[in-house]
C-alpha cells in the first residue's frame, strides 16, 4: 500500500512540475475568462463612427433614417452626380443612394465607399429602409400603422415551462439553461476522460519504451504499478480542474473590477427598439420597449436546478468515468511498443465516447426518452450521457443503477486492463494482435 | 544453504515452453553465473526469481522460505534491457526507486550520497536523465540496485554497455559486495568474466538445465588429458617414446626447439609420458591443458543443438 502511494505521487509530482502543464492551467482560465469578457469588452468598445450622406432621390424617406451606435446619416442638398465627383473631399465615409423609383428599379439602393463599411452597416440599412417601405406600402393603402405595431409587440409570448409533480407543486424550469448545463458537463467529462486517458497511455508507453518497467517490477507489482499511474493522473486532472476553477472565477472577477469596471450591466442587456409612427409617417415618436435583465433572470433560473444533485454526480462520473477508461488506455499502452501502433487499439475505446458525445445531442432535445434511458445506464456511454440528463431531473432508482453499473464496469474494466498490462508491459518487438490479446487474459501470473 | 531453490520450475508462453523442469540451487555468498545461449530462458528464469512473472509449476525457495512477495526487498535486480525516466532528474529518480525497495527516505539519501561520490557522479544529482551519457545511466543504474543491500543480486549481462574501465569498477564492486556477504546471480554470454568472477554456473540451453556444478569441477569434469610441451630433442624420438600411451594432436618444430600437443591415452599418466620422454628429451615446459568455459559452452550447446537435430529428424 506504501508503494503505490509512492507511485502516485511521483506520477502525479512528475506530471504537476511539468512546464506544459503549468502553461495550460494559466492559459486555459486566461482563454475562458477571455472568452466571457472579451465580447462585453467589444461591444462596449466604441468603433470608429461612420458617416453616410444620403441622396434620397424618391423623396419618400424624409430625411428620417434613424442613427445607430456609429452610423450617422447625413442629408446634404446634392445630387448623386455632385456627391459621386467630390467624394474623396470629403469626410463623408459612404454614399447612400436611394433611386427615384425605388418600388419599380429592381428594388435596389446603392452604397458607394471608400473603405469597406462593413457586414453589419450594410444589414442596418437593408432592413431598416426595408422596414420604411414596409410602412410606406401600408399607409398608401390606408392602413393604420398603429393598430400594426401595437399587434406585434402585444403578440409577443413567452413560453414559461413548469414540472407539476404529483404532490401537487410546481417548480419553474429553463429548458435552454437545462441544456447549457447538460452539455458543460458532458462536454468537461468527455475532454477530461479523452486528455487524461491519453496521458495514462503515454505514461505507460514511456515505461515500456525506456526499460525502466523492469526495474520497478521487481519492487512492485503490475497492478499496483498501473493503478498508481491512474490515480496518479486522476489527481493531476481534478487539480487542473480545480486550479482553473479558481482562477476562471478570480480573472473573471479580477477583470469585472477593473476592465469592466465602468459598465453599466443594463448596457448589456439586450434592448429592442420598436419604432412607433404616425400615420403621416413621421418617425417622430419614438418608443422604447426594454426586455427585462437577461443576468437576473437566468440567475433566478439556476435555483430551480438541483445543484448539488448535479455537482457530486458530477464529481463521480467525472471520476468513475475516468477510471473506467484509464484502465483501457493503460492496457492499449502496455500492448504496443510505439504511439503509431496503438491506432488499431483506440478504435474501440474512442469509439462509446464519441458515440455518447453524439448521442448527448440528440438526448438533449428528449432527455426522457428509451434512448437516452439506455444510453444513461450502459457503464461506456453513461459517464456523459447522464450528466446530459441530470438537469433534467432523473429518478432516484435510475441514477443509483447508472451509477452502480458503472462501478462495476469500472472494476471489470480494470481486472481486464491489468490481465493485459502485466503481460504485455514485458514483451517487446511483437505486433501484436486482437487474438494475442485475447490470449493474454489467460496466462498464469 | 541456498539463498536460492528453484525446483523443478516450468514457464510456458502460447507458443513455446521457456523454462522446461529447470531445478538451480544458488549457494550463498557466493558468486553464481546463469548461462546459455540467446533465448534459453535465462530472462524468464530472473523474471520468476524477481516475481515479475509467476512459474507455471514448481517452487522458489529465499533461505528456506517459500518465496513470496515481501523478499523484494532483499533483492537487487539490474535488467539486461536497462532503462531509467529519462526525464526525470537523477536524484530524485535513485530516491524513488530507493523507496520502492522499501528503503527510507532518509536512509536512501544517506547511501545515495556515499555511492555518488564514490562513482563522482555527485555533480549529476539534479541533471536530467537524458543529458547523462550511457555510461553515467548505467552507474546510476548499478547504484540503485546494491544501494539497499540486497542479499541477493541479480544482474543480466552487466558488462554490457560499460568501457572496460567502467566494467572494471563494476567487477570489482560485484567481488566487494560478495566479500560483505551478498550472493550475487549474473548471467553473461561473457566466459571470460565467468572464469574470473563465478564460484558456481548453470547452463541452460533450450529452456532446459544441461550443466551445473562449481566452475572447478566443471573444468575438470570436461579434461581430457591433453597436455602441452616444449622441449629440445628429436621430433622422432620423441614419437617413438610415447609409443602408445598417448597420440600425437599436433606439433611445430623450430629447428632443435618442438613444441607439442598430446593426449593420454588409456591408463597412461602424466607421470608415465613423463618417464617415457625423458630419455629423448629435454624438457622446458608441461602442462596440462584444462578447457576454458567457453570451450566448455561451445561443446555442450554445440553437442546438445546437433542432438536435438537428430532427434527432430529421426521423428
Amino acid at each position: 500500500m506504501n508503494k503505490i502511494l509512492l507511485i502516485i505521487k511521483r506520477e502525479y509530482l512528475s506530471r504537476v512540475k511539468k512546464k506544459s502543464f503549468i502553461i495550460m492551467t494559466i492559459l486555459g482560465p486566461i482563454l475562458m475568462a477571455g472568452i466571457m469578457v472579451v465580447p462585453i469588452w467589444l461591444s462596449m468598445h466604441k468603433s470608429e463612427i461612420q458617416n453616410i450622406e444620403v441622396i434620397d432621390d424618391s423623396g419618400l424617406i424624409k430625411d428620417l433614417i434613424p442613427a445607430k451606435d456609429i452610423i450617422h446619416f447625413d442629408y446634404p442638398p446634392v445630387t448623386l452626380d455632385e456627391a459621386t465627383a467630390h467624394f474623396y473631399d470629403t469626410h463623408y465615409d459612404g454614399i447612400l443612394w436611394i433611386p427615384k423609383n425605388i418600388f419599380q428599379d429592381g428594388k435596389v439602393v446603392k452604397i458607394f465607399y471608400k473603405k469597406q463599411l462593413g457586414i453589419g452597416t450594410e444589414e442596418y440599412i437593408g432592413t431598416t429602409i426595408g422596414k420604411m417601405m414596409y410602412d410606406i406600402i401600408l399607409a398608401k393603402n390606408k392602413v393604420d400603422l398603429n393598430v400594426i405595431k401595437d399587434a406585434e409587440t402585444n403578440s409577443q409570448f413567452k413560453v414559461i415551462t413548469e414540472m407539476l409533480e404529483e404532490t401537487g407543486k410546481t417548480k419553474k424550469t429553463n429548458t435552454g439553461l437545462f441544456m447549457a448545463i447538460g452539455l458543460a458537463g458532458g462536454i468537461l467529462i468527455y475532454m477530461f476522460v479523452f486528455l487524461y486517458g491519453v496521458q495514462v497511455m503515454r505514461g505507460v508507453m514511456e515505461e515500456k519504451t525506456s526499460r525502466i518497467v523492469e526495474v520497478i517490477l521487481s519492487s512492485v507489482k503490475p497492478f499496483q504499478l498501473m493503478m498508481g499511474k491512474i490515480i496518479g493522473v486522476a489527481f493531476v486532472g481534478l487539480t487542473q480542474f480545480l486550479l482553473w476553477v479558481i482562477l476562471t472565477t478570480s480573472l473573471y472577477s479580477l477583470a469585472s473590477a477593473t476592465v469592466l469596471k465602468d459598465i453599466d450591466i443594463k448596457q448589456i442587456q439586450q434592448k429592442e427598439q420598436v419604432i412607433k409612427v404616425g400615420a403621416d409617417l413621421k418617425y417622430t415618436e419614438m418608443k422604447k420597449i426594454e426586455k427585462p435583465n437577461m443576468v437576473t433572470e437566468i440567475w433566478n433560473d439556476f435555483k430551480s436546478v438541483d445543484m448539488l444533485t448535479i455537482f457530486f454526480s458530477f464529481l463521480f462520473y467525472f471520476l468513475a468515468g475516468y477510471l473506467m477508461y484509464s484502465a483501457l488506455f493503460a492496457a492499449v499502452g502496455s500492448a504496443v511498443d510505439s504511439e503509431a501502433d496503438t491506432q488499431q487499439f483506440m478504435m474501440p475505446i474512442t469509439i462509446p465516447l464519441i458515440l455518447s458525445f453524439v448521442v448527448a445531442q440528440t438526448i438533449i432535445e428528449n432527455p426522457e426518452s428509451q434512448m437516452a434511458f439506455w444510453f444513461s445506464i450502459i457503464p461506456l456511454t453513461s459517464p456523459i450521457v447522464m450528466m446530459v440528463r441530470l438537469p433534467f431531473g432523473v429518478p432516484a432508482w435510475e441514477l443509483a443503477l447508472s451509477m452502480s453499473l458503472l462501478v462495476l464496469g469500472f472494476i471489470f474494466t480494470t481486472w481486464l486492463a491489468a490481465r493485459i498490462y502485466r503481460t504485455g508491459i514485458l514483451m517487446y518487438g511483437k505486433k501484436v494482435t486482437w487474438r494475442e490479446l485475447g490470449k493474454w487474459l489467460f496466462y498464469k501470473g | 544453504m541456498n539463498i536460492l531453490s528453484a525446483n523443478n520450475i516450468v514457464k510456458r508462453y502460447a507458443s513455446h515452453t521457456a523454462l522446461n523442469d529447470v531445478s538451480i540451487d544458488i549457494p550463498r555468498e557466493s558468486v553464481f553465473g546463469l548461462l546459455g545461449p540467446n533465448g534459453a530462458g535465462k530472462t524468464s528464469f530472473i523474471r520468476i526469481i524477481n516475481q515479475i512473472t509467476g512459474p507455471d509449476s514448481g517452487e522458489l525457495f529465499f533461505e528456506g522460505e517459500k518465496l513470496e512477495q515481501k523478499h523484494v526487498e532483499l533483492i537487487g535486480y539490474l535488467p539486461e534491457e536497462r532503462g531509467l525516466y529519462k526525464k526525470m532528474a537523477v536524484g530524485e529518480q535513485a530516491l524513488y526507486l530507493a523507496q520502492l525497495k522499501g528503503m527510507s527516505s532518509i536512509d536512501a539519501r544517506k547511501k545515495l550520497k556515499y555511492w555518488f561520490e564514490k562513482f563522482e557522479i555527485a555533480a549529476w544529482w539534479n541533471k536530467k536523465v537524458e543529458e547523462l551519457s550511457k555510461g553515467m545511466q548505467q552507474k546510476v543504474q548499478f547504484i540503485v540496485t546494491v544501494l539497499h543491500e540486497p542479499k541477493l543480486l541479480i544482474l543480466d549481462e552487466p558488462f554490457s554497455g560499460f568501457d572496460p574501465i567502467n566494467a572494471n569498477i563494476i567487477k570489482n564492486e560485484i567481488l566487494h559486495l560478495k566479500k560483505q556477504g551478498s550472493t550475487i546471480l549474473f548471467s553473461t554470454h561473457n566466459m571470460g568474466s565467468v572464469e574470473e568472477l563465478c564460484d558456481n554456473i548453470a547452463l541452460i540451453h533450450k529452456s532446459k538445465k544441461i550443466l551445473d556444478g562449481s566452475v572447478k569441477d566443471i573444468r575438470k569434469q570436461y579434461k581430457t588429458n591433453t597436455y602441452e610441451l616444449e622441449f629440445t630433442g628429436n621430433m622422432m624420438g620423441f614419437t617413438n617414446a610415447m609409443w602408445t600411451g598417448a597420440e600425437l594432436l599436433e606439433h611445430t618444430t623450430d629447428g632443435e626447439q618442438n613444441k607439442a600437443r598430446v593426449r593420454l591415452l588409456g591408463k597412461t599418466t602424466s607421470n608415465d609420458l613423463l618417464q617415457a620422454i625423458i630419455p629423448v628429451a629435454q624438457i622446458q615446459m608441461f602442462k596440462e591443458i584444462v578447457p576454458s568455459m567457453n570451450d566448455i559452452f561451445i561443446k555442450v550447446v554445440g553437442d546438445e543443438s546437433a542432438l536435438g537435430t537428430q532427434s527432430n529428424f529421426t521423428e
